[in-house]
């Protein structure tokens, strides 16, 4: 029997104010009902336009765990539609990208479609005379996604008429993705390096969760980046400390380092980290990168562009980008206890190649399958998903620097060891979940 | 300097992969050549581990940071430890070119990782470049080539 179908009672008793019932992170029904509502209600991203830069370009993704494809169309504008055809459910595109040419064509009936998605030609087509075939939902060919927005090459795509416009839905939050696209000198990002997927066996929300633990790095990560800051302690007086070495060594910064570097909250769920300063913010200039910023901006602007220092900012549902490094991480889910993570890496555009070859390294050294922080996290994932079957206490504790005059949908700067941000999701969560039931 | 036949540089590699399977990972790591690299692409065919991303692209002090690691008493998930079982076909010598002190083999495998109930099976392929150091030889690069190096992996946390 359903326990949380129709009974808006009983998934809005999964939230408390600082605490989340176990059922979020373990239940399939729950999980059902998160691909329904949360992955429906809300602003999904899809991909970067840059990955379909000429007409008939193709990328397919999913949105929750649905097939969906992201298409160049003729007229240049970028079109979301389901990934399947409207005759028998076969998924379109046999590559996970390419280019589709004028039309998609079924490679199970020949079935064709234009790129926007409306039905092109049937073979055989005098078959369906008088069938009333113009009536069913197969002639109206492959169905668009209808709610699409493009900001600044990053597409983001709705599923659901319920829930916010686009702007209303991410408001100020958008000045993250402002900054990582305004590191390049040209204002332009194209997605580069290849993208790195990683298996978890675990809820796709402990990873969301993660992005904004400061109270984590120093313990969970002290195997990795406390080793390598042993190790290179070892180095021969005088060694010019190497990129690796810079990319793991913050995250064995100090409580007070995590507290002060603060974080904001937004409305609806997203949220950053790196108010005021950020494991990023100590890298060593690339040569010939701020000569380029200053020409492209004035020196003033490109000073005040490369001084935030957001680290993880975190956009409801599943998103997180780092500006500071140009790279992106989608959560999939695909099971309550699995989750694909995919790690996207940018180039930005007229700046030294030297500013990819950290990113592409911070990507590798950090979000692999074969990653030593990696491995660090996703152990704490596996050991939590496991440990969530105990009865005795079936809540998730998200108290911390918690303050009974905490408002849902707010903005506003905090300790950066704050769990507000994790509140803040829960209670987008809530909100998103049941807000079409 | 004496150039190494074709026999020893068999040997070379199939003690290279016995040396991880036994877990002997400082002896491993003496195999390398002061700026020998670890690579393991995630592109088939990959040319480029700068401008494309790997899995892997390690120098010896990276290496060694993921030995200390597995050492570590808070390496949680080390507790309890993976263990690991390579089984290569004889390594093919691909290319010997004395002059340049430079010699490359190619060699098929199968890897076995596990870890608790856990246990995973990789095939791929070796492809050590090496040359003679002060009379031993040692890897210039090790390039490890997984079959499928571009799908969804869950941790790989030792060597192939």
């Amino acid at each position: 029997m359903a326990k949380y179908r129709g009974n808006v009672e009983a998934i809005k008793g999964l939230i408390r104010e600082t605490e989340v019932h176990r059922d979020v992170y373990i239940d399939e029904e729950v999980f059902q009902l998160e691909m329904e509502h949360v992955f429906s209600n809300t602003w999904v991203y899809v991909g970067h336009d840059s990955q379909v830069p000429n007409p008939g370009d193709y990328f397919g993704t999913t949105i929750g765990t649905q097939p969906i494809l992201m298409v160049r169309h003729t007229d240049n504008t970028v079109k979301v539609l389901h990934n399947r055809c409207p005759h028998k459910g076969t998924r379109i595109t046999t590559e996970t990208c390419g280019n589709a040419g004028k039309f998609f064509r079924c490679p199970y009936h020949a079935w064709s479609f234009r790129t926007d998605g409306s039905l092109l030609a049937i073979p055989l087509r005098k078959g369906y005379e008088n069938t009333g075939l113009e009536q069913s939902h197969a002639a109206r060919g492959m169905t668009p996604v209808k709610h699409v927005h493009n900001y600044r090459g990053f597409v983001f795509a709705k599923l659901n008429d319920v829930g916010p416009g686009f702007e209303e839905f991410f408001g100020e939050s958008l000045s993250s993705f402002d900054n990582m696209v305004d590191r390049s000198p040209a204002g332009r990002l194209e997605v580069a390096g290849g993208v790195l997927r990683y298996m978890h066996n675990c809820n796709w929300k402990m990873l969301v969760e993660n992005q904004t633990d400061t109270c984590h790095p120093m313990v969970a990560h002290e195997s990795s980046a406390g080793t390598a800051i042993e190790v290179w302690k070892n180095a021969p007086p005088g060694s010019k400390k190497p990129m690796a070495v810079e990319i793991y060594a913050p995250f064995m910064a100090s409580y007070e380092f995590f507290e002060n570097m603060g974080i904001r909250v937004w409305p609806n769920g997203h949220g950053h980290t790196g108010v005021h300063h950020s494991i990023h913010s100590d890298y060593s200039a690339i040569p010939g990168y701020f000569e380029k910023m200053a020409a492209a901006y004035g020196e003033e602007r490109a000073k005040a562009i490369l001084n935030e220092n957001r680290h993880n900012t975190c956009y409801f549902p599943n998103l997180m980008i780092k500006g500071p490094i140009q790279l992106i991480r989608l959560f999939k889910p695909i099971a309550a206890n699995k989750t694909l993570v995919e790690s996207w890496t940018f180039r930005l555009v007229d700046a030294p190649e030297m500013l990819l070859e950290r990113t592409l390294m911070y990507n590798r050294l950090i979000n692999a399958p074969t990653s030593v922080v990696g491995h660090d996290d996703l152990e704490m994932y596996e050991r939590a998903q496991e440990g969530l079957h105990v009865d005795a206490n079936q809540w998730v504790n998200v108290q911390r620097l918690y303050d009974p005059s905490e408002t849902p949908d707010t903005t506003a700067v905090t300790n950066g060891t704050t769990e507000w941000q994790m509140r803040n999701q829960f209670r987008a969560w809530s909100k998103f979940m049941t807000m079409a039931m | 300097m004496t150039a190494p036949t074709d026999q020893q540089l068999i040997d070379f590699v199939i003690r290279e992969t016995r040396l991880i399977d036994q877990h002997r990972f400082e002896e491993w790591l003496d195999l390398f050549a002061d700026d020998g690299h670890y690579w393991m692409p995630l592109e088939w065919g990959q040319t480029d581990p700068r401008l494309t991303t790997s899995l892997m692209y390690e120098d010896k002090l990276l290496l060694k940071i993921r030995i200390e690691r597995l050492k570590g008493n808070r390496t949680f998930s080390q507790k309890p430890k993976s263990r690991c079982h390579h089984v290569i076909q004889t390594p093919q010598v691909e290319r010997r070119d004395e002059q340049a002190n430079e010699y490359v083999t190619w060699t098929p495998m199968h890897y076995i990782e596990t870890r608790l109930d856990q246990q995973d099976l990789y095939a791929a392929w070796a492809t050590h470049t090496l040359a003679m150091i002060d009379g031993a030889l040692k890897i210039k690069l090790k390039r490890v080539d997984i079959v499928n190096c571009d799908a969804a992996f869950g941790n790989i946390q030792l060597f192939m």
